[in-house]
């Protein structure tokens, strides 16, 4: 994983000193471990601690994952969809009709996964014509014609919904625990996956297209391509976490599978935490499971705080808790950009990367 | 016969529609915002009236030259002390911050006013309707298309004729280069968002009236008013008419086969458009490549 490079090579002019480029870090190294730490003890949950610790783990984990993936989105390539719970909906009843088939529902996620992937490409051929509030409005538009759709679809209980069939085998004891392990899996995957595929050169793609597309385009990024990635990519994510909440809830309706409360809590967890790193929306969805334990009792007013905080954080600190707080210690944990230190003066060590980073997690400057 | 009869309903079904989107229209022309909250803006709009026609026990029509300036206010506090701000942050921001601004209003008003549906009171015009032939039309649904003729040639003559219109449209144009020549930019952007906002509540008070609203309307308004101008074409007012009332027709049309499906040929349609001329019916270039994002394609 260390990829330290040295550039400025022994041959160059004596003027020029060499610095020393790096991405990772003890720090990156350190953070690493203690994350497998930290999965390898939420995997054992189930034998140790049982159902009592895992719901509230797994609305922690779904909002880790929904948080990630919609990171991906706004954050890196500046899509703001507010219509990803079209793709949790599509999810949810791919869920239902691949387990009314005789699919196992826990290997249906995956399946339910691919759907949503494979829906959301005609569709992006649309939405992704737009951009900034038109495309956002367009893909709301989009999850409200999937809803009526749902709606008055009668093969899938139309408003009544439908019940997640293929469970009944299992005790409520292991049901829940696979449940969780399955929602353990995906918040993983979704945010190893899109740390690996940022990391690529389609993060540095992804943020030159979502800071300036035309700028982008000048400089040989395709555009058009990498939207349609991070696009596919988060459609693909939001099925497999509509696919887990169905479930969860172990009951699929138009309204709450469809609800724009989901692209909310995104948004939020998002923004709090800091968009465009990849440790922002774990800070996010943190602080939107302790809001919510705490202030879901006051109904409305919790989402008047949410919405509140939002436009505030937008407004004074667009780098969300995260990117303050790697502004004020100097951390990366999970770097995605790359560190340029001062050549080591004679005698000296290189100084232990006090050194501002070459590219730092953009701001969401867009 | 009922198909034409449809087909007019329709029409003035879509002059409502108009109405809702001329404000959306008018911000996203003049400041590159699209205000998510619009729709929830109007909804405030519908329930001020309310408050105000009950305390006052009065028709709703005679609260608006009362809520109107009101509204003006209101549009033009929330220009300078968010919209004009998150401008500063980029054009992401400004979606984000609308965004917020909606979930907080629809709440607020939850918390307020609960989430009964409500209604307004027209008085006699909400229910009077003349006949032409065998067709009845509504003076409530006529007066909404009027009003929403009314508005647009007025936004369309203030713009054109009025040294305010010169100075919104060179700002529309080339922000800088208005600055350069010494218009004040903020006091224009806090009038055309206190307009926007008076339009939008104008349209709140005519659904109200026509039918309910609840806290959460908002969100289906500013779909209606969205696709509206996406239809009629980015930055053209009377081409939102156009859009409001292929809209109207379309809902109306499709609701006489079976009404189930009403919204949905609506929202298709609007798919429809963005697939085939994705600009819009009747839009000018440069507003056009503005909403697709510069974005080249390949």
């Amino acid at each position: 994983m260390t990829r330290d490079t040295a550039i400025g090579s022994r041959d160059a002019e004596p003027s020029v000193t060499p610095v020393e480029v790096s991405r990772w870090s003890r720090t990156a190294s350190a953070f690493t471990g203690a994350c497998v730490v930290a999965v390898l003890i939420l995997a054992v949950v189930p034998y140790v601690a049982g159902g009592p610790a895992e719901q509230p783990l797994i609305t922690l984990l779904t909002f880790i994952a929904m948080a990630s993936l919609w990171n991906l989105l706004a954050g890196f390539s500046g899509l703001t969809s507010f219509g990803q719970q079209a793709y949790i909906g599509v999810g949810a009843y791919g869920l239902y009709l691949v387990a009314a088939h005789g699919v196992n529902p826990f290997a249906g996620i995956l399946l339910a996964a691919f759907v949503a992937a494979v829906v959301s490409l005609p569709v992006s051929a649309l939405v992704l014509r737009l951009s900034g509030g038109y495309f956002a409005v367009a893909t709301l538009v989009v999850a409200t014609t999937f809803q009526i759709i749902a709606t008055l679809s009668p093969s899938v209980g139309g408003t009544t919904g439908v019940s997640v069939p293929g469970l009944a085998g299992y005790g409520d004891v292991l049901r829940e625990a696979l449940t969780y392990w399955a929602t353990l899996i995906v918040a993983v995957a979704s945010v190893a996956g899109v740390y690996l595929l940022v990391r690529r050169t389609f993060g540095l793609d992804a943020r030159a297209v979502g800071s300036d597309p035309v700028g982008a385009a000048s400089s040989g990024v395709r555009v058009g391509r990498i939207r349609l990635l991070a696009y596919l990519a988060a459609a693909g994510g939001a099925g497999a976490v509509g696919a887990l909440i169905a479930l969860q809830t172990l009951y699929i309706e138009p309204t709450s599978a469809f609800s724009i409360q989901y692209s909310v809590d995104m948004l939020f967890m998002v923004l709090i935490g800091g968009m465009g790193t990849i440790e922002g929306p774990i800070v996010g969805a943190l602080v939107l499971f302790a809001l919510q334990e705490t202030l879901s009792a006051y109904g409305a007013w919790y989402l008047v705080i949410v919405g509140g905080l939002a436009v505030v954080t937008t407004l004074v600190a667009p780098r969300g808790l995260w990117g303050w707080a790697s502004e004020r210690l100097g951390w990366s944990l999970l770097p995605v950009g790359y560190r340029v230190r001062p050549p080591a003066p004679p005698g000296r060590p290189a100084s232990p990367g006090r050194a501002a980073p070459l590219a730092p997690p953009d701001p969401p400057r867009t | 016969m009922t198909w034409v009869n449809a087909v007019i309903q329709g029409m003035l079904l879509g002059g409502l529609y108009a109405l809702i989107a001329c404000g959306l229209s008018l911000t996203f022309g003049v400041m590159r915002i699209v205000n998510l909250a619009h729709g929830d803006l109007a909804v405030c709009g519908a329930y001020l009236a309310l408050v105000l026609s009950t305390f006052f026990g009065v028709p709703v029509w005679a609260t608006l030259p009362l809520l109107l300036p009101a509204a003006f206010v209101a549009g033009m506090a929330l220009q300078v002390l968010l919209f004009g701000r998150a401008l500063r942050h980029g054009v992401l921001a400004p979606v984000l911050v609308t965004f917020g601004l909606s979930v907080m209003i629809e709440n607020l008003l939850q918390v307020a006013a609960t989430s009964d549906p409500r209604g307004l009171n027209g008085g006699a015009l909400a229910l009077a309707s003349f006949h032409l032939g065998s067709i009845t039309v509504s003076w409530l649904f006529l007066a909404a298309f009027l009003t929403a003729c009314a508005v647009l040639s007025g936004l369309q003559l203030l713009l054109s004729r009025t040294s305010w219109g010169r100075k919104v449209r060179a700002t529309s144009d080339d922000l800088d280069t208005a600055r350069l020549v010494g218009i004040k930019v903020r006091p224009v952007f806090a009038t055309v968002a206190g307009i926007a906002v008076a339009t939008a509540a104008l349209a709140g008070v005519f659904i109200g009236t026509i039918g309910t609203f609840d806290p959460l309307t908002g969100t289906n308004i500013l779909i209606f008013a969205f696709e509206a101008v996406v239809i009629g074409g980015i930055g053209s007012l009377w081409g939102t008419l156009v859009g409001g009332v292929i809209m109207g027709v379309t809902q109306v049309v499709v609701g006489e086969a079976n009404q189930a499906y009403a919204v949905l040929a609506v929202n298709l349609l609007f798919l429809a458009v963005l697939t085939v001329r994705p600009g819009g019916l009747f839009t000018s270039r440069q507003a056009a490549g503005e909403v697709q994002g510069q974005g080249a394609p390949g």
